[in-house]
Formats: structure tokens, sequence, C-alpha cells
């Protein structure tokens, strides 16, 4: 059941359960087997919200399938959408959201965030726990064991829509660590907030972070071509590591296994495409210096992240389906992100890409609708076409399609996992605000509703705003 | 490099002359001065200041008429709390000139001093409609460092040009958690040294003779940064003060009462819960609208809805952008503090107006009157929303070029994207 090759069936499968199916506990391994590795020892025990039968009436519907829908119904029911179109009739048992004049939209999803891992309140060094910086190759850690649930950021994320998060570790190192996806509902534990059957990524660092970070402590790399030699002497290392197990594995598990190495077992798991690469990389230069060592090696690079000179490479990133997640309006902070333009975006969508607009930041998650809105008005100025109904996807669908998690959500259409926001105006308007946000179909904000609002145990009994 | 820096000169040695006249017509005109909005009106700009607005301003002949139906025209927006002219590439040292580690440059240290007109941030600045800016310093700290001020701040034009357009508008200081930090580690360090200090000023300016020969007794801070605090003790320059915790801001309040002082506070994250306080003192508040997370244990009250309770109480608020790269998205930051309650009118007049008003520039810039120097912007839509942009912006009368290095970049890689026929990308 836990290994590797059959997490992704199991994910797949998960996809047409009622999402308040809990994932069921591991068999115990056959008492003659080998000891098998435990792929998913940390897992998922998210449940989703109480949910009822919802019926969205009346408002402007942007599934992220490329359909901007004019009094449009939405459908929910099991955690579900069940339906989706132009005035469809309610049946009956469906509790009516009157949703005329305002906006729907898929729940947002964040490929870049850092939250529960460097937590508010972030100027607190004991809340900072994103980035191992103690060797070049942490590729052995897991983010999720940094997420400390209770960070305040989610709540203010989920305020604004936010119901998917990926956490990812920290750009000091060439291999970061593991990343994890969140749901975002008020938990206890990580593990309540655990997308149930996402991919894994690892966190790959390009460019001035790992160079500066290790060059300053006179070790290795302090140059990028030191930060190339750094990562192919891992995949070498991961290759080996993965003969190993696989000779080991065609032999009938029989004799000895070999050991276990956390480091080597993350990258041997990207060998094997079962864990997705995320890599923070700016330039275009090293984004085609990156797709090369993933030839070399046999892997694939999901996203880049930041990528602010994608627009440079747009098309070569879109031949090799690799999706990229930026911001529109951050540049100049450091050299490698001094030729950032509003438009990145738009240009890799217009060229058939997969963009996506990102936050990496506790108040840009806030407002990626913003982010979006001031690259889609940066587009239009610049003569490229893209409908709002397009560029809804780049906060929604491609995040989804990044991480790995598409066949679930990312869109509103009949079967997806009913991920929905309700906005009091256009989206893509400084004045829209998330009014209502379901996760599974079931409500996880109400700004009408003072209860739904700051859960973090952090916030009980400060000085701030109680209500 | 080479190839910005070209273009940036191009873009200087091309502004047009500011003598000419303009006449902007037909579009809704929001002057944020007496006036008000006018629904088509024309603004009328000559030998670079305003010389007419109104509906019925006859258009001299000589004009060159630029047609505004259908869109808006506001003032220029003014930017407090940047650092626009002293910086270019935050991880380059020898490109950020905001602050000093210098032990005897403190409160002397003159933002005025080393600007830097051909920086690239300044067109993409102007891009979201910003034509002035209040530069800043800020701090550079060192462990040795007993530092109290981080020095003068300058209020700037953005057209290109010689870029000092007053010095010294504001004396800038940290309390709270980095000015307690920086006094030895505690609130009570600070708020006594700074009291010793006012003390020493205010001996040092009764005895400026007596300095001069030697016979006074040692002073803490250099002459230099003595000289630089006799307008604030005076009630003269205010004093910038960033602070959040409420008990914080309350303590900077008192030192103002008591010393004399004329404030100005920043950031005030927690303003909201002495919101009456502040406007009982009449002291105005520079903020980022958008910062609601609980950063610190003094943000601890951090709220999206701080900008509108701060005005609604009567303090008069300017909102800041995101720092320096990311000011344009200082009218994104205006829209939001609407979007969580500020009357939208008030939230361009903390863009405007207001920041204008608290630097003492009113006179000058901040709306559309007679009498003001010519910065106008015209949108194409809402001047607070991400989906409009400015279609044309005018400094001092003169058309600003509509392009960044930014746009120069984009338009070099936009044409094998939309055509890709024509060839690869280089």
């Amino acid at each position: 059941m836990r290994h590797a090759s059959l997490v992704l069936l199991a994910a797949t499968a998960l996809a047409g359960c009622a999402a308040s199916d809990r994932p069921q506990p591991a068999p115990a391994p056959a008492a003659d087997a080998a000891p098998a590795i435990d792929r998913d020892p940390y897992p998922s025990t998210y449940r989703a919200p109480a949910a009822d039968r919802v019926a969205l009436v009346g408002g402007t519907v942007l599934t992220a399938t490329g359909e901007e829908i004019a009094n449009g119904t939405v459908l929910m029911e099991d955690g579900k959408i069940a339906a989706v179109g132009a005035s469809l009739a309610v049946p009956g048992g469906y509790r009516t959201v009157d949703a005329r004049g305002k906006w729907v939209t898929p729940g947002v999803i964040d490929a870049h965030s850092h939250l529960g891992a460097w937590a508010q309140p972030e100027s607190v060094e004991a809340h900072n726990d994103v980035n191992e910086m103690t060797d070049p190759n942490t590729a052995q850690v897991w983010v999720e064991h940094s997420v400390w649930p209770q960070d305040p950021g989610f709540d203010a994320a989920r305020e604004a829509g936010v119901t998917t998060m990926m956490i990812l570790p920290g750009s000091g190192n060439l291999f970061g660590g593991r990343t994890v996806t969140l749901k975002n509902v008020p938990s206890v534990t990580m593990q309540g907030m655990k997308f149930p059957g996402a991919p894994y990524g690892l966190k790959i660092a390009c460019g001035e972070n790992p160079k500066r970070v290790y060059g300053g402590k006179g070790r290795s790399p302090a140059t990028r071509m030191g930060n190339v030699a750094g990562y192919r002497k891992a995949w070498i290392d991961a290759q080996d590591y993965a003969r190993r197990w696989d000779k080991w594995d065609k032999a009938g598990r029989s004799g000895e296994a070999p050991k276990r190495d956390l480091q080597l077992e993350t990258l041997a798991g990207v060998l094997r495409g079962e864990i997705l690469v995320q890599n923070h990389c700016y330039r275009a230069d090293e984004m085609a210096n990156m797709i090369d060592i993933s030839r070399e090696f046999g892997f694939r690079i999901r996203t880049f992240h930041h990528a602010n000179e994608a627009y440079k490479v747009a098309s070569l990133l879109a031949k090799e389906d690799i999706c990229i997640a930026t911001w529109a309006s951050w540049w100049g902070y450091k050299m490698e992100v001094f030729d950032a333009i509003e438009e990145n975006a738009a240009l890799v969508h217009a060229a058939g890409g997969c963009a996506i607009i990102h936050s990496d930041d506790p108040i840009v998650i806030q407002r990626l609708n913003q982010e979006a809105a001031a690259a889609l008005s940066a587009a239009w100025r610049a003569g490229i076409r893209i409908s709002k109904a397009d560029a809804i996807r780049w906060f929604t669908a491609n995040p989804a399609k990044a991480l790995g998690i598409a066949d679930r959500v990312g869109t509103i259409e009949a079967g997806k996992n009913a991920d929905v926001v309700l906005w009091s105006h256009d989206p893509f308007s400084i004045y829209a605000r998330a009014e209502k946000v379901w996760v599974d179909g079931g409500i996880v904000f109400d700004r009408a509703d003072a209860r739904y609002r700051r859960h973090s145990d952090f916030l009980l009994g400060q000085s701030g705003e109680t209500k | 490099m080479i190839r910005a820096v070209a273009i940036v000169l191009a873009l200087t040695f091309t502004t047009p002359a500011a003598a000419q006249t303009v006449a902007i017509t037909g579009g809704r005109v929001v002057t944020m001065g007496p006036a008000g909005e006018i629904e088509r009106g024309t603004v009328v700009i000559t030998g670079g200041r305003i010389v007419a607005v109104g509906a019925d301003v006859a258009v001299p002949p000589s004009a060159k008429i630029v047609d505004a139906t259908g869109k808006i025209v506001t003032p220029g927006l003014v930017a407090a709390g940047t650092a626009l002219g002293l910086i270019e590439v935050r991880a380059v040292e020898t490109t950020d000139d905001r602050a000093t580690d210098a032990s005897d440059v403190s409160a002397a240290f003159d933002a005025g001093y080393g600007l830097n007109p051909d920086s690239l941030l300044i067109p993409v600045a102007r891009l979201g409609g910003i034509t002035r800016a209040i530069t800043t310093p800020a701090y550079k700290d060192r462990s040795d460092r007993e530092l109290l001020f981080a020095g003068q701040a300058a209020a700037v034009v953005l057209d290109g040009r010689a870029m000092l357009m007053k010095r010294g508008v504001a004396m800038v200081l940290d309390m709270g958690d980095a000015g307690a930090e920086r006094a030895g580690g505690a609130r009570a360090a600070e708020l006594v040294a700074l009291r010793a200090l006012f003390a020493e000023v205010r001996d040092y300016r009764a005895r400026r003779a007596a300095y001069d020969r030697g016979e006074t007794r040692d002073y803490t801070l250099s002459r230099a940064d003595m000289d630089a605090l006799i307008p604030v003790v005076e009630g003269r320059m205010p004093l910038l003060v960033s602070v959040n915790r409420a008990a914080d801001i309350r303590d900077a309040l008192a030192l103002g009462r008591e010393e004399g002082l004329k404030l100005i506070l920043e950031s005030a994250s927690e303003g909201w819960r002495v919101a009456d306080e502040i406007a009982a003192a009449g002291v105005p508040v520079l903020l980022t609208p958008v910062e609601n997370t609980p950063a610190s244990f003094e943000m601890l009250g951090a709220t999206l809805t701080n900008a509108a309770r701060l005005a609604a109480a009567g303090v008069t608020i300017a909102i800041e952008g995101n720092d320096n790269h990311r000011e344009r998205e200082m009218r994104y930051n205006a829209g939001n503090a609407a979007a969580n309650g500020l009357d939208r009118q008030a939230a361009l007049a903390a863009i405007t107006i207001n920041p204008a008003r608290i630097f003492g520039l009113a006179d000058r810039i901040g709306s559309l009157e007679a009498g003001k120097e010519g910065d106008v912007v015209i949108w194409d839509g809402d001047p607070l929303d991400t989906l409009a942009r400015p279609t044309a912006v005018f400094i001092r009368g003169a058309a600003q070029p509509m392009t960044s290095r930014a746009t120069e970049l984009r338009d070099r890689y936009l044409p094998a994207v939309l055509h890709p026929s024509n060839g690869e990308t280089p």
C-alpha cells in the first residue's frame, strides 16, 4: 500500500471518493516481506468540514476552464461540484446563496508559500523554520515538520479566499527539502491540513541565494558553476542509490536491503517521477541550464518559481510543459530579478505555457487576485489579449497543475472538489473581497460571521482585534 | 547595464520643455482641492504651473490640447516613505545610499544629497502615476553604534531632472521595537535618551558661541547632528516616528507634547486602538494598510481596517507604497483601504493632497488648483484599481515618457511571443 508506485494510484482513486472519506490506515507489512519503506509516514488526517447542499445562484462564474458564465449557478453536494451552468434549475434540498451581483471562482491556490514554516510573528527568530542552511544539500528535510498550524497567516489567507497552498522550504540551499501541500482549514496538527494524496515536491534553488550563503561560509557553492556541480553530484549519487534499490527490488527483495538515506531517497523519488521538482530560478539562462540538467539525469521539472525572466524563454518553457510561478510587481531586490517585467505571466500564457501568480509572502498571498489583475492590466496595455476567464487560471487551475492536484481542485467543474470562493466584486477589481469560502463543500469563511475569523490560538487573549 | 543607462539618458534629454502651454480637456477632473470633482473639466498648465481648472475654462489658442474625454484626471500622486533616488538594486551595496553607519552622522544625514535622477526606479514609479516622493533615510545598524535618528527626509520630483524639491521635510526616528534595540534594548532607554538629547540640543542652541570656544560640557551628538535637530526641538521640522504598538504610540504622543515637537507617525499598526488620541493631538499618520499580519509583538493588532478607522476618528492619513521598487502599488494599497471601509475620495486624498499637506508641500503640489505645479495624471479608469493605468503623466507641465526599462525589455521580447513564426526568442 505505502510503496511509492502505489501512491499516485491511491491519489487518483481518492479523487473519486467522497471528500469525507478518511485515508485508510496502512495494512501491516506481511510478515515475510523485507522491511518496506513507508512512503507516507506522516499521513493526512484531514477531514472535510461539514458540507451541506449549496446552490450559488445568479453570480458571474469564472470556472477556470476558460468560461465566464453570467447569471451562473454552482451546485455543491457531498463536497463536490455537482453542476455548473447558466440559469440552472436548483433541485430540492439545496440551500440557496444569492450571488447576484457577485462573482464565483474556484478556491485560490498559492503555489509558493512559507506559511507555518516561517510563521507570524515573523520577526521572532523562533518562528523561522524555513531554511535549513547548514548544508547546500538538505534534500532530507521535509518542510511539513516545520509547519506550525497556528500561524495566523493561514487565517488571513483563508479570509482572502486561499483554500490550498504549497509550503516550500527556503532557497538558501541547492536542495532545500520536500514541499508539502496543505488545505487551508483550521487544524491543531499539520496532518490535519495535509492535502490527501497530493504528491511531494522537491525544492531546488538556482542562482544567487545558495552561492551567497555557502560562498559566504567559504565553501562550495560560491559561484553559479559551483551550484551546477553541486546539483550534478547529487543526481549522480541519487542515480546510484536508485539503482541499488531497484536491483534489490528486482532480486525479489531477498538479501539485505540497502541502507536508507533520507536525502537520496527524496532525490530518487524525483528520478522515479513520484516527487515533483519545484525549482526557484529567476534567470532565463539558468532555467535553460536546469532543463539540460534534468535531461542529463532523466527527471522532469514541474515548475520554475519566481522565474522573472521566463518571458525570455517563453516558447522553450511551453514546449517543455514547465509551469512558471511568478509575480507581477516584484523586481530589483537583487541582480537576478533586475529584468523582471509586469507582463511575465502574460507572455508565458500567450506562448501557450502554464503561468501562475504566486505569493512567497504572507501579505501577497491575501491578494493573488490583485497581483494577477496587475499582470493582466499590463498585458492588455501591451496588446496581449487575455480574458479574465483565462487569467483566473493563474491562481487556480494552473497552480493545481503545478502541485499535481489538478484532478481534484483548481476549476469549477462537475466532479471536482467543491473549493469555491464567493467574491463581493469581480475578483480582478481592487475592491473585491472574499465573502464566503468553501473547502470540499464545507464553509470555512463567512465574512458576515465572526466565528469564521481568527482561529489561531496565538491571537487568543492578545491585544489585537478579536472580531 | 550600459544599455539601461543609455535609455534613461535618452528619456531625460527628450523630456519636452515645461514652458509650453498644455490644456487637458474633457476628462472627469478630480481636483482634490476646493473645486471637488468636475464632470467635464479642463486643466490648463503654462510654464510648468496650473493656471486654470474648471468646467468653463477658455483654452488658450497656443495650447497643446490633450483630449481626456472619457478619462479621469487627477493630481500626480505623492509617495510618502520611499527611498526613490537613493537605491537601485537592494542587494548591491554600492547602489544603496539610504543609510550610513558613520557614528558622527545621524540626525545630520540628509536624503537630499546623493539623489540619482537617472534611477531606473523612477520611470517605474511614474508609470504608477507617482510624480513626487518623500525620500526617507533608513537605518544601517552595526553592533557598536548608538544611533537614534536615521536622518532627514527630502521631497523629490520624479521627472528625471534634478530631483531635490525641498530638503529637511522631516527628521526620521524609529521608536518601538527597533528604537528600543538601538537605545540598548528597552523602550524606556530610548525615551530617556531622547529627552536627554533634546535637552542637549536646546542647551547647545543657547550656547553656540560658548561651544565654539570649547566652553560647554561635552555633548553626546556631533555638531552637525545637533544643528540638524534644532528645527525639530523648535517644532518647525516634523519628527517622523515609526511606531506600531498602541502603548508606544501613546508614549510618542506624550514625548511630542512634552517636548513641543511636531510629530508624524509612521506605520502605526495599532493606531486604530488610540485613534481618538492621535486625532486629538493633531498628528498625521503614514501607513501601509495592507500590512495586516501580526509580524511582530508590537503589531499584534494589525488590521486591514486601520486606515478607515483612523480616518473616521479624524486623523489625516497618507497611504504608503510597498517600498521603492514596488512604489507603484501605492494606489492599490489605497484601493485596498477603500475596499476595507475607507471612503474612496479619502483614499485618493491619502496618496495626493494629504501627503503634500503632511510634509508642508501643499502650496505647490497635491491638488489641481491654479498656482500649483503642473503635476497631472490622466487615467483610463479608476486610479485606485489595478485594471486602470495612466495614459499620460505630466510633471511641472511636461509630458513624461510612458516607458521604463521594463517596458523596453517587454517590447524586445514581445514580438517573438506574439508572432512566433518570425523566429525564435533570442
